[in-house]
């Protein structure tokens, strides 16, 4: 009895927590999976259940298949750009030369900033008439490649993909740095011992010791360009027409602008199952630590 | 020899400064524009303003209503960080130290929230929030936004709790203390270097959310700075003087904090990568 009531006591501690979890977690889960079954506008009482119409609609929607596209488009290029910057960076910062503090500070200032905030700078950037990029390309003379950056076809996503990496690199970089510092020393010592080149130690000690922090750094950068939602509010809202779509954005817009309350909740449904299958791997890999 | 090394480290730093220039440049030309007039912006495009113009920022502040939305902003990042200290705390010094039913299924629930995604969650939690009749209320934004950040700051306080040497709560415990004066009167304190970590990055990142807040406030006078900025460029357009003093106010505090508590950030996201 005695050690009962102390377990009662123990539980207490977690209540609180679990109350959150359980209302603003759990209970938002389940009622995703419902509303997506269901055709709804999210005011009225008047809901009606479609089965799986919600999930058939969205494979035929070309601008939902779209955004699906351009969240492919997006993590790729930061898998490719944004992380090579990241991972360049480390290697020089890691490299026993003086002021790194300084660096690793100011590195991981963008990724401090809001996305709202970094859209608006972005934006004023790329301004077709008074922006500083193109402001720099006519000092530059390279006046023909001036272009409305945001809402040219052409140029639109690559743009936002541009602010985002700039806002992202710090994180990648700083993971990376914390992979290289873990590295024993001794193995780089033990190598230059041996005679080993700055390539041959870059080449056998750091990538295949840092090939778990690699693939986490890039599960982690999949997941977030696939939810880049925030900074693409301010910069181009979608548009050019549905040139910089994100999956994110739809879901957002099928709710609040259309009112498509179970559509919306069905395409998060398909979105989330595509990230969980990303995110296993991560799990399974801090798993093996 | 000597040579060839000192020549790749002066590469190195050219690098990695016009990197740090690549990073600073975009804030720097925000503060810049906000201090030129409005016919200066369209034709000075220097660094440097013509002269010191504080007239953006006086009026962001006052017409702009950024008076409200940066003490509504405060007042937000305050109830915030402190509902997850109280709420993580209790909770992770049960998870490390107590026994109850089902513990470990419960700390695997919070663990998979922190590791699986779920996209659109916006879009429930404003349903819910229209059924607890607490849309458009600051109750309504603070309560999910305190859940946001439960679950990481649980798995942080429950490794940093575990770390802590037994000896001290059993000693305290023959003293006659019980449970909950343990928690408050030994691991609290103990724990205060984890939980600054969890106020900075908590901090941080309810000062940055848009998205509940967009869903949530319709009445402006309860929003917070991010989707002040978007109400602002709505009302001021293509006048980026004024956006750009906006963006400034709502910048500033995060840059300071961050400078000043640099060291514990840094130190905090190194680690972790061994998660």
């Amino acid at each position: 009895m005695r050690k009962f009531i102390d377990k009662i006591e123990n539980f207490i501690f977690v209540i609180p927590a679990l109350a959150f979890f359980i209302t603003f977690s759990i209970y938002p889960l389940f009622k995703t999976l419902q509303m997506s079954f269901y055709q709804w506008d999210g005011i009225t009482k008047n809901m009606i259940f479609v089965g799986f119409k919600n999930y058939i609609d969205a494979f035929k929607d070309p601008v939902w298949l779209k955004s699906i596209k351009n969240g492919f488009i997006l993590s790729f290029l930061a898998l490719i750009f944004m992380n090579s910057i990241a991972f360049l960076l480390a290697i020089l910062v890691n490299s026993g030369i003086k002021g790194a503090k300084f660096y690793r500070v100011i590195f991981y200032i963008p990724p401090i900033l809001s996305g709202i905030v970094v859209g608006y700078i972005w934006k004023w950037i790329y301004d077709p008439n008074f922006g500083i990029l193109n402001g720099l390309l006519d000092i530059l003379n390279l006046s023909h490649f001036k272009r409305a950056w945001l809402s040219d076809v052409n140029t639109a996503l690559i743009s936002v993909s541009i602010a985002s990496m700039w806002q992202g690199v710090g994180g990648s970089f700083i993971l990376f740095l914390a992979g290289l510092q873990s590295i024993p020393e001794d193995l780089f010592e033990a190598s230059r011992v041996d005679g080993a080149t700055f390539w041959q130690q870059f080449f056998y000690i750091t990538i295949p010791l840092m090939s778990r922090t690699l693939m986490i750094v890039s599960i982690l950068t999949i997941l977030g360009a696939m939810q880049l939602l925030t900074i693409v509010i301010p910069l181009t809202n979608g548009g050019p027409g549905f040139e910089t779509e994100v999956p994110a954005l739809r879901i957002y817009k099928e709710a609040f602008s259309s009112y498509k309350f179970g559509y919306a909740t069905a395409l998060s449904v398909l979105l989330g199952i595509m990230l969980f299958i990303i995110s296993l791997v991560q799990i399974k890999l801090r798993k093996v630590d | 020899m000597t040579k060839k090394i000192k020549f790749s480290r002066i590469l190195i730093h050219l690098f990695l400064i016009s990197y740090a220039i690549t990073c600073l440049f975009p804030l720097l030309w925000m503060i810049s524009t906000s201090l030129k007039s409005t016919s200066e912006v369209y034709t000075n495009k220097s660094l440097i303003p013509q002269s010191l113009n504080f007239e953006n920022y006086i009026k962001a502040w006052t017409e702009g209503n950024f008076s409200i939305y940066f003490t509504n902003s405060v007042i937000y990042t305050i109830s915030i960080v402190l509902g997850i200290v109280v709420v993580s705390t209790l909770a992770a010094y049960a998870f490390a130290r107590l026994n109850f039913p089902f513990k470990n299924i419960i700390y695997y629930a919070f663990l998979m929230m922190m590791l699986i995604p779920i996209p659109g969650a916006f879009v429930p939690l404003y349903v819910l929030l229209v059924k607890l009749g607490i849309q458009n209320t600051r109750i309504g934004y603070i309560l999910p936004m305190i859940n946001s950040g439960l679950s990481v700051s649980i798995f942080i306080l429950k490794e940093f709790f575990e770390q802590i040497p037994k000896e001290l709560e059993e000693s305290a415990v023959i003293d006659g203390c019980g449970k909950f004066q343990v928690y408050y009167r030994i691991m609290f304190p103990l724990a205060l270097p984890a939980i600054s970590t969890i106020v900075i990055f908590n901090a941080l990142s309810a000062w940055n959310e848009y998205i509940l807040a967009a869903v949530n406030f319709t009445d402006p006078n309860k929003m917070p700075v991010q989707q002040g900025l978007f109400i602002f460029q709505g009302q001021y357009f293509t006048r980026y003087e004024l956006l750009m003093a906006a963006t400034t106010i709502t910048t500033l505090p995060i840059i300071m904090i961050y400078l000043s508590m640099q060291k514990y950030i840094v130190r905090s996201l190194t680690g972790a990568i061994k998660g």
